[in-house]
């Protein structure tokens, strides 16, 4: 069967899949408010290099995760593009300043800072989306529930959400064995129909797909009721780890990461850095 | 005698969706400790019945009940789906659907987790558990990596971990292979005497349950129970067959050749039989005069042919290897073999689903490489197992005359085309019925009327009677064969060995990728090292001809089968 990569656990043996889901889900939280508060370059700098390289320890590699990828490199030039289009002149106001490179027509001008602005949003992404990955792909999914109710989260909602990321695979052999039945009735799905013929027949798919796993519900609901889910507010974990030194090291340095993210930040009294000053 | 674990005092019960109550003056009691079967057709009422005991009524599907269900003491709509969860342990029929955890050792420890159990604990109770179905060796294992039959070891353990003093089971033998079914029947004796928990298991595959000492059995029909018995007695009664469910084949084929089945003579084994010389001679002489009236039948033109097929999908792993064989015109074969043995793939690879490494599938005499799935679906024609999997129209009609509209045929060619397949299917009344109101082997009808509407030459079929009982079985073979003698040439993948028998002359037998065999179907069962090899299981008319001194038991078994399809339909 083709392998569609798309986002889930990926199992490999590496420093990063050795953390508690809970040391992750902090990391996570953590990294992300700091690269969503600052727009300092500096510091944006510095933790885009850091995320690359724990990217690289994790030994997850680009092509596992690059459909995820790709769809987050369409929104940020999506985004980028839109930003633009209302308010070319926005880098202007923020640096206050104004140095033009060239103009492509009427008030569409490029300026130096709105350039420099730009450059500074999608860093702030490519920060994010390296760790955001991570987290998915190196959190085992049970443990993934276990460190959601750790930090506080109802234990129903962490297992609502790691059984859905769990049925991606089943879901997806599912898709491929009824597109092939369909395909077998004679329904074209392949690029040669026009759009709204393959939109109309990819309905044929997605009907029986979305029966069979409502039934998939139903037997993995009544299952787990037979067996006492949800009789407690709390309930405990078989997979949860310890946490070890690592784990400590990982959190107190996120910490620390946050803390002079955020003081370098606002030192000036601004979130963001002036070069052009 | 101790008082009942579980004690259903003129029960019924009326689904909130239902004009009709689906359970009516339901009186039994289950005592600890005892091993009972409950047997009747899908609607019967006896799934019904198991979601009464474990809670499921009315928590999860609600209703009105009347009379009293009282279990372990308490009556069990006061109770609440968590407590009784305590004392009836349920595995569900799909061993996939209930598989919670993310590995062996997860799922066991899924219901301890619930009730808060501290991890060191917790991990004790699951090693303990898991020794006890033998499944302590899997522990790191994910659901993908089992077979069927270790799946069900693990939902056993999941239950087993709450200490339950009732093992509910309903339908455990729905997806397995022959022998994977007979292991779990073992594994169930086994547990009973290692726990003393009562048995209560739901199923209409008797004669498999039967492979070991069940105490009692009960049969439902209709919401009601008609015989709650000793198997003994209730073996030596009036034929099942007439409440839809299939006798052991060796009471049949003793009532066929004229013995009388009383208690005496031990019904409830094959194995326990104790037949007298009379009776021996009986079947001796019914065989002998069945023995004269078989004759093979003739074969047609060559259509499929298969030759040194290879394929696997990673680079490194053949699923597939030296297969070759040929299909005629008019034939109905089947394709057996354990769950993962390749079944499948081929029928993939005949579709043009995926391409094989090496080899040539040809139909007559044109080799169908390169041809695409679209083209070769002209020809042939594939049905899923499951009729949900295929249906995406809500009406019938719609449903069938899909695959027309892909072509460019004009519509009233269109409409005779759909109205002939409709006829031929059985379907014309319905053809304005939308499809949820069917039953399942009504979809099924649907399904395949879908694929016959573009007159393929040939029909693959993927477990078409799958967790169906003898009732729905019947309807949806009997079709086929229909189907069959009006001339379509039909491919069945099945692990039924009863099907395989009863329904082909032909046989292609699959083991681990490889074929292991290309014979008739009565050969296959009759023949201990093919049917070791392949996960298969002997038929207990095997084992009836060898007591019976008969030298040539594949005869025997087409014999019966001859005199099963002139006689008795």
């Amino acid at each position: 069967m083709a392998k569609i990569a798309i986002l889930s656990y990926i199992k490999r043996k590496s420093p990063v899949h050795e953390l508690t889901g809970t040391t992750k889900l902090i990391f996570f939280i953590a990294w992300s408010i700091g690269s969503m508060v600052t727009y300092d370059t500096r510091v944006l700098v510095c933790m885009m290099i850091l995320s690359i390289a724990i990217f690289k320890i994790s030994r997850i590699r680009i092509k596992d995760i690059s459909v995820v990828l790709g769809l987050a490199a369409a929104f940020v030039l999506l985004n980028n593009l839109f930003v633009y289009l209302f308010a070319p002149e926005y880098g202007v106001e923020l640096y206050e300043s104004r140095t033009v490179l060239f103009t492509i027509a009427g008030p569409y001008t490029i300026t130096l800072q709105q350039l420099f602005y730009h450059l500074n949003m999608t860093m702030k992404v490519f920060c994010v989306v390296p760790v955001a990955l991570l987290f998915i792909a190196c959190t085992d999914p049970s443990e993934f529930a276990a460190s959601l109710a750790s930090i506080g989260v109802s234990y129903r909602i962490g297992y609502s959400v790691s059984l859905a990321l769990r049925y991606i695979p089943d879901v997806q052999r599912e898709y491929h064995n009824i597109s092939q039945a369909q395909q077998a009735r004679g329904i074209d799905l392949s690029g040669k129909d026009k759009l709204f013929t393959r939109l109309k027949n990819s309905v044929a798919i997605l009907l029986p797909l979305i029966m069979s796993s409502l039934n998939r519900i139903e037997t993995v609901s009544n299952a787990m009721e037979l067996r006492g889910f949800g009789k407690n507010k709390v309930r405990t974990w078989y997979a949860r780890r310890p946490m070890r030194r690592n784990d400590w090291l990982a959190i107190v340095s996120v910490l620390v990461i946050l803390t002079v993210d955020m003081v370098v930040t606002f030192w000036d009294g601004s979130r963001y850095y002036n070069p052009f000053l | 005698m101790a008082s009942p674990i579980i004690s259903f005092q003129d029960y019924g019960f009326q689904y909130r969706a239902q004009a009709e109550p689906t359970l009516r003056h339901i009186n039994l009691d289950i005592y600890p400790g005892e091993k009972v079967l409950i047997a009747g057709t899908s609607g019967s009422g006896k799934s019904t019945v198991g979601n009464c005991i474990n809670g499921l009524i009315p928590f999860a599907y609600p209703g009105e009940s009347t009379g009293r269900l009282m279990v372990d003491g308490t009556e069990a709509k006061q109770s609440s789906i968590f407590e009784l969860s305590h004392i009836v342990g349920t595995v569900l029929q799909d061993t996939d659907g209930q598989f919670i955890g993310l590995t062996v050792g997860e799922d066991i420890a899924f219901a301890a987790e619930n009730d808060c159990v501290p991890q060191d604990e917790m991990k004790q109770l699951v090693d303990k558990v898991a020794k006890l179905v033998d499944i302590d060796h899997h522990l790191e294992y994910a659901p993908h990596e089992l077979s069927g039959g270790q799946k069900q070891r693990v939902s056993l353990a999941g239950v087993m971990i709450e200490e339950v003093k009732v093992l509910l089971f309903d339908e455990p033998l729905a997806n397995l292979d022959p022998a994977a079914g007979r292991a779990t029947i073992e594994l169930i004796d086994m547990v009973h005497k290692r726990t003393g928990a009562a048995v209560l298991i739901i199923e209409h595959r008797l004669e498999d349950v039967l492979w070991r000492h069940m105490d009692r059995i009960v049969l439902m029909n209709e919401g009601e129970i008609i015989a709650d018995l000793p198997t003994q007695k209730l073996l030596a009664g009036e034929p099942l067959m007439q409440h839809g469910i299939r006798d052991p084949l060796y009471l049949t084929a003793l009532r066929y050749a004229g013995v009388e089945i009383s208690e005496a003579i031990h019904p409830e084994h094959v194995d326990s039989l104790v037949l007298s010389e009379a009776d021996k001679e009986k079947v001796r002489n019914w065989y002998q005069m069945q023995k004269a009236s078989i004759h093979s039948r003739q074969q047609g033109e060559e259509l499929l042919r298969v030759e040194d097929l290879k394929f696997g999908y990673t680079p490194d792993q053949d699923t597939l290897q030296d297969v070759s064989f040929v299909v005629h015109k008019g034939e109905m074969v089947s394709i057996v073999g354990r769950n993962g043995a390749g079944k499948s793939t081929l029928a993939k690879l005949i579709c043009g689903f995926e391409q094989p490494a090496s080899g040539r599938i040809s139909m007559e005499g044109r080799d169908l490489k390169g041809d695409t799935i679209k083209e070769r679906a002209e020809r042939i024609g594939y049905v899923m197992q499951n009729p949900n999997q295929m249906i995406s129209k809500p009406m019938i009609w719609d449903e069938v005359e899909m695959a027309l509209l892909q072509s460019d045929m004009p519509k009233e060619e269109r409409s005779k085309r759909v109205e002939e397949t409709l006829k031929v299917c059985g379907l014309y009344p319905f053809r304005n019925w939308p499809i949820s109101a069917l039953s399942f082997g009504q979809k099924k009808r649907v399904t395949i009327a879908s694929i016959l509407v573009k007159r393929p030459q040939i029909i693959i079929l993927d477990e078409p009677t799958a967790g169906q009982d003898y009732h729905h079985y019947t309807e949806i073979m009997d079709f086929l064969k229909e189907l069959n003698e009006k001339g379509y040439t039909i491919l069945m993948i099945t692990h039924d060995m009863h099907l395989m028998l009863e329904y082909t002359q032909r046989a292609i037998v699959f083991s681990e990728g490889r074929m292991l065999a290309d014979t008739t179907a009565a050969h296959v069962l009759n023949d201990p090292d093919l049917v070791k090899a392949a996960n298969l299981k002997e038929t207990s008319l095997y084992t009836l001809s060898q007591s019976c001194g008969i030298e040539e038991p594949q005869v025997f078994t087409e014999c019966f089968i001859s005199y099963e399809q002139k006689e008795v339909r």
